[in-house]
């Protein structure tokens, strides 16, 4: 089934390194389901976002599309320098507990986490037979990172957590758009993401969000969204 | 980003540069606009250079570039939101005039206020004229972002909650659409190439024959999920209700009315991909189960509202999943019901909600328990809402009563069981909203309608407030007695370009 590739020694350079790097994000991604204190989700999400830039520069260079180094600037001094620096400071500001409040215990999280990526790695692989090696497993990487994402968010009780787990959503997704060969648009996509996530930090500053809503303390079920009053 | 410069609509004979262009600056202006009684009017203008826009592309048909074109099935579309932008714009300088009064929204909420629904149009024009399903995408991610900014218009506790709960949601279902976006690439790549054109719907369409169908089978259920969450299906319309409720309500009017329409606008033009692939995974039975999940959790959901804003925002859940369904079941004739559905509930749902923004403005309050013999107090305005309440039930002669039928009919005809659940699901509706339209209609006059002297106006701006209520429900009339025979043939055509 599987095409049989002759790779040249530079392509299969490129594959090896591009596949480190995707799975060093990966890692990063358990790293941030592992960690118990709120600086430390934070150092974690920063790492992610500059090996992130580090992938999206490998395959700027590998692809010759110039324009990734564009997303790969985006994602070093945006995601991996201004946001955590701007979460270190509203969590600071805002005096939000400095540890992270979870709704599903660490271990159990990381199992879930373990099932995902098997989910993904069963999911891609499959249904990608004709792609080369290189779209195939980044794509597979690609997927994990955004379900871990997902389950980040569904876990952490913390709204500042919370808008992590949908940062490390959108890493995963930055991942997959960059491995995509010759994709267009991929700069715009990135910028767009991050209006989103400035919106997001905003939000959390302006109004002064501590907690998700639909979180289980009894105070929050007494207005029950707006119906009983 | 150069090339892509060269491929905008700056030619001032191209419709799309009316459609696009005029909201876009008219965002940059309001912005700019200290006085509030001004920005109103501006706001007017502005929308109706849009919709000139919008209806000059019936004879002007824009030459199709990898980044914009028309075809048969969005040209409707935009005109419809031109349309329904322009009434709204309309129905928000009465709502505005009076919430002044009575609210406490600032001369620089307002400005923000203004200058957001300008941008907001501008985004759903560009969702529904963007050739590249990456255009497309980013079109409806900005959306999400202006409609959360209106939402938290008004800084209350349930509205921030509102417009938090709303951006996470829909942020989350935007990235899983995107996924599902990039995956669509892959598929197509090794048949289109690369390059901008590469993501060209007018141009994948053609060659989705030679896609990688189990890899647009997988976009598929992504771009449901993500899109879905947009559309408001169950079980992912969580933040819909919440999000109508707690906003200003001429944005739970073209929430309602427009955005959810162009978020099923995004799924159905995928959905076109799959069907002409031909060998990936059939779309159909995936939204027929989202449509019919819908329908019946908001149905069921309508009877415990208290709240009147949130009561219909259920309405729309319910109404997406018929227009959903209806495109799950596919086919010449169903399709032609979804594609009327879609229109009539536009219509029909933004008259409601105009309605219910000039009654909790008369009588002070969304509580359905104080809203008491409207019919009483304010007749013309209570016997409108009674109407429109009627057409949403899918009472005859209007036109949602004729979509509804469509849908039925041709189900039974294919498979019988399953418009048995529909058709549950439709009488349930139908009940709960006639149980809550006789309370508020009917009866003895609450006591907080009686304070309706302070916000007491001008017959101009009452007689502004009710033109555009008065409108929609005409036009919602006359589809259900007469569509015209171009416009049937016409929407026969689009229903055969769905598949």
């Amino acid at each position: 089934m599987i095409p049989v590739h002759h790779f040249s020694l530079f392509e299969r350079y490129a594959y090896d390194t591009a596949h480190l790097i995707g799975a060093v994000i990966l890692m990063m991604s358990f790293g941030l389901l592992y960690q118990r204190r709120l600086t430390a989700v934070i150092r974690t999400y920063s790492l992610q976002a500059m090996v992130l830039a580090l992938a999206a520069a490998w395959q700027a260079f590998v692809q010759d599309a110039p324009h990734l180094y564009a997303t790969a600037l985006i994602a070093l001094l945006f995601k991996g320098m201004a946001v955590p620096f701007a979460l270190d400071w509203l969590v600071r500001r805002l005096g939000i507990h400095r540890t992270v409040e979870t709704a599903l215990g660490i271990g159990p999280t990381m199992i879930a986490g373990v099932a995902l990526v098997a989910l993904s790695i069963v999911l891609v692989l499959p249904v990608t037979a004709s792609a080369t090696a290189m779209t195939r497993e980044n794509l597979a990487l690609a997927m994990s990172v955004v379900l871990l994402g997902l389950l980040m968010m569904i876990t952490r009780r913390n709204a500042v957590t919370q808008v992590v787990g949908f940062m490390s959503l959108e890493n995963g997704l930055i991942l997959a758009a960059v491995g995509a060969k010759g994709m267009p648009l991929v700069v715009e996509i990135s910028i767009a993401f991050s209006v989103l996530v400035a919106m997001a930090l905003f939000g959390i500053f302006f109004f002064r969000i501590r907690e998700r809503f639909d979180s289980l303390d009894v105070a929050y079920l007494e207005t029950f969204r707006g119906e009983r009053r | 980003m150069g090339s892509l410069v060269a491929l905008l609509p700056l030619e001032a004979h191209n419709p799309l540069f009316w459609i696009l262009g005029a909201p876009l600056i008219g965002a940059a202006l309001l912005a700019c606009i200290p006085d509030w009684r001004h920005a109103v009017w501006l706001n007017v203008a502005v929308s109706v250079v849009t919709l000139g826009g919008a209806v000059s592309l019936l004879s002007v048909r824009p030459v199709e570039t990898p980044l914009f074109f028309i075809d048969d099935f969005n040209i409707y579309l935009v005109v419809l939101t031109a349309f329904v932008g322009f009434t709204t714009a309309v129905f928000s300088a009465a709502y505005i005039g009076r919430e002044s009064k009575t609210r406490r929204l600032t001369s620089r909420h307002l400005r923000f206020y203004h200058s957001m629904y300008q941008a907001f149009l501008f985004t759903m024009l560009l969702a529904l004229t963007a050739n590249n399903i990456g255009v497309l995408w980013v079109a409806v991610e900005a959306a999400t972002l202006t409609t959360v900014l209106m939402v938290s218009l008004y800084r209350t506790r349930e509205a921030i909650e509102a417009a938090w709960k709303y951006f996470i949601l829909c942020s989350v279902g935007i990235g899983l659409a995107l996924f599902g976006t990039i995956l669509v690439y892959l598929a197509a790549q090794p048949v289109m190439g690369d390059g901008v054109s590469a993501m060209a719907w007018a141009q994948m369409i053609k060659k989705a024959g030679a896609f990688q169908p189990e890899l647009i089978s997988l976009a598929f259920v992504f771009l449901l999920v993500g899109y879905g969450t947009k559309v408001g299906l169950a079980p992912l319309h969580a933040w819909l209700p919440d999000a109508h409720a707690e906003g200003p309500t001429p944005i739970s009017a073209v929430l309602s009315g427009l955005l959810l329409n162009v978020a099923l606008y995004a799924l159905l033009r995928f959905k076109m991909l799959i069907a002409a692939n031909g060998h990936a995974l059939q779309p159909g039975p995936l939204m027929i189960g989202m449509g019919c999940s819908s329908i019946f959790v908001a149905a069921f959901m309508l009877y415990r509202r208290g709240d009147i804003k949130r009561l219909f925002a259920y309405s729309s859940v319910e109404h997406m999943g018929i227009i959903t369904f209806a495109f799950g079941m596919g086919g010449p004739l169903a399709n032609f019901a979804g594609l009327l559905h879609m229109t009539m509930h536009s219509l029909v749902k933004s008259a409601i909600f105009f309605a219910v923004g000039l009654i909790t403005q008369a009588t002070g309050s969304k509580r359905i328990a104080e809203i008491r013999g409207l019919t009483v107090s304010h007749p013309v305005l209570g016997w409108a809402f009674v109407i429109g309440v009627l057409a949403i039930a899918g009472l005859p002669p209007m036109g949602i009563f004729m979509s509804e039928f469509l849908v039925i009919s041709s189900t039974f005809a294919r498979n019988t069981w399953l418009a048995v659940p529909v058709m549950v699901g439709l009488l349930v509706t139908f009940g709960a909203l006639i149980m809550r339209l006789q309370g508020m209609a009917f009866g003895e006059p609450g006591h907080l309608a009686l304070d309706s002297e302070r916000t007491h106006q001008g017959w101009f701006i009452r007689g502004v407030g009710m033109a555009p209520l008065m409108a929609h429900l005409l036009l919602a009339l006359v589809a259900g007695i007469y569509l015209p025979d171009s416009l049937v043939a016409w929407f026969q055509a689009v229903a055969k370009l769905l598949g």
